[in-house]
């Protein structure tokens, strides 16, 4: 969990993937759609604490397990919470300050 | 079998027991009756001793003649005891054939009413039949059916309540009802679109494949058709002009909703371009005829049980849209888009029937 918490500090929108979830993918994307680029971890890549992370972020309670997103080191949620903001007008003002386009 | 006439008794014998009589009704009932041999032998029995008791009768011996009229008697009473045992007899056979008849009767009506059944099912486009992957395919292909069929009747009896609630909408606005009013109609318009996502998130576990395919819609919806179901961005673009009063503020939020719902839309369908990628790259890696436990078919079917994930995503999109939409319209201005709403539905339904229907192009 301590991995956890301290990549999802990093400044910007941090991501935790894996590289077979096409719906993380599709998150990312939508990031990079609206200027943002997102660092992301993917769980499978990581050999040594990928799967401790893993169940780490299982326990966050989030609706789905991955993707995991961290805006400016606040938990955000998963697909359904990102497309929630962003259809309701809030997720860009969350993406200002990371991004170049946006502000 | 003998011929019966050698047995008959000469008329100028009818006087003293009607032989002939009683000789020509067992006759006949042998005819109709099975058991022919042993009777025949009492006849000839019965034959002789009339024969020689007519010699002592015409001399009027009385005493011989009693004892002949005793055996006569006994011999008449076994007879008919017999004949009766064999009508008994043939009477509970044809009953039993004509049991058994009935039932097989019934069993066909019920057999042309079961391949009724089946054929209307087909004609519906149910995948009747196996995937053709292993023994387990057609037991699979049943438990996915039960998904499927109870969604496809659920789907009509969804139908029919939409289209009453856009009749609904229609009365209500063209009556000049309150707010309060419209709104609990809005509330309940509203509640029964997200009941259908629910439906559908079912029927994606049964069969992602089926709701993907729109087998479920009409034809033109078909045609519309994104990520299983309809595209928000477009019942925006296209039914927004049917409110006619709105605010600048309005207009505008409902312009960010429009670009978001888009952005969203194309992020997705990004994903679904990656996910077929991955799916035709591991089948074309391993050999689909091998059992399902091979890594290239576990990675396939992994692969593609996100398939589940992505038709709950679009429907959650819809059903983003449609509450942002209810957020930022009025109640009154709110009825006014369902209603457009339902019957942009309707209308390409229609519109699918039309085209079924078209006379055929002149050779």
């Amino acid at each position: 969990m301590e991995k956890v918490t301290r990549l999802a500090s990093q400044n910007g929108v941090v991501i935790f993937t894996k590289s077979s979830c096409c719906l993380c993918y599709a998150v990312k994307i939508l990031f990079q759609e609206l200027g943002v680029n997102p660092t992301v971890h993917e769980l499978d890549k990581d050999t040594v604490e990928g799967r401790e992370m893993e169940k780490a972020i299982a326990r966050l309670g989030c609706s789905a397990p991955i993707p995991v997103v961290y805006i400016g080191g606040k938990l955000v949620g998963s697909t359904n919470e990102v497309m929630s903001l962003h259809l309701s007008g809030s997720l860009i003002p969350l993406l200002k300050p990371y991004s170049a386009t946006l502000s | 079998m003998n011929s019966p006439t050698s047995h008959f008794v000469p008329p100028r014998r009818m006087g003293v027991y009607d032989p002939i009589h009683q000789i020509s009704m067992w006759e006949e009932n042998f005819r109709n009756n099975v058991d022919l041999s042993a009777s025949t032998l009492l006849i000839d029995d019965a034959e002789i001793k009339f024969d020689n008791q007519s010699e002592y009768a015409s001399h009027g011996i009385p005493g011989t003649s009693k004892q002949y009229d005793q055996e006569a008697n006994r011999l008449a009473d076994k007879i008919q005891r017999r004949l009766a045992q064999n009508r008994e007899a043939a009477r509970k056979s044809r009953l039993r054939k004509k049991a058994y008849v009935q039932q097989l009767e019934s069993c066909r009506v019920k057999l042309m009413q079961l391949e009724q059944e089946v054929d209307h099912a087909k004609q519906k486009g149910l995948h009747i039949g196996g995937t053709g992957l292993g023994s387990n395919s057609l037991d699979f292909a049943a438990s996915v059916n039960s998904g499927i069929t109870s969604f496809e009747m659920e789907y009509g009896h969804w139908l029919e309540e939409r289209n009453r609630l856009t009749m609904a909408l229609r009365n209500a606005l063209n009556s000049h009802v309150s707010d309060i009013e419209l709104g609990e109609l809005v509330d309940g318009a509203m509640s029964h679109y997200f009941k259908l996502f629910g439906m559908k998130s079912a029927a994606a576990k049964a069969d992602a494949f089926y709701v993907m395919s729109g087998m479920w819609k009409s034809s033109a919806e078909r045609f519309f058709f994104w990520i299983g179901g309809f595209r928000p961005s477009e019942i925006l673009k296209i039914l927004v002009p049917r409110i006619e009063t709105m605010t600048e503020q309005q207009r505008s939020d409902i312009s960010n909703l429009g670009k978001s719902c888009q952005q969203a839309e194309d992020a997705l369908s990004q994903g679904m371009d990656k996910l077929q990628q991955m799916v035709s790259e591991s089948v074309a890696a391993g050999q689909l005829e091998e059992q399902t436990d091979t890594p290239h078919m576990s990675t396939a079917m992994e692969r593609l049980a996100a398939l589940v994930s992505f038709v709950n995503q679009a429907d959650h999109l819809r059903q983003e849209t449609l509450l942002q939409m209810s957020r930022i319209l009025t109640k009154r201005q709110a009825a006014r888009w369902l209603l457009a709403l339902g019957e942009y539905f309707q209308s390409l339904q229609a519109l699918s029937s039309f085209w079924a229907n078209r006379p055929p192009k002149p050779a």
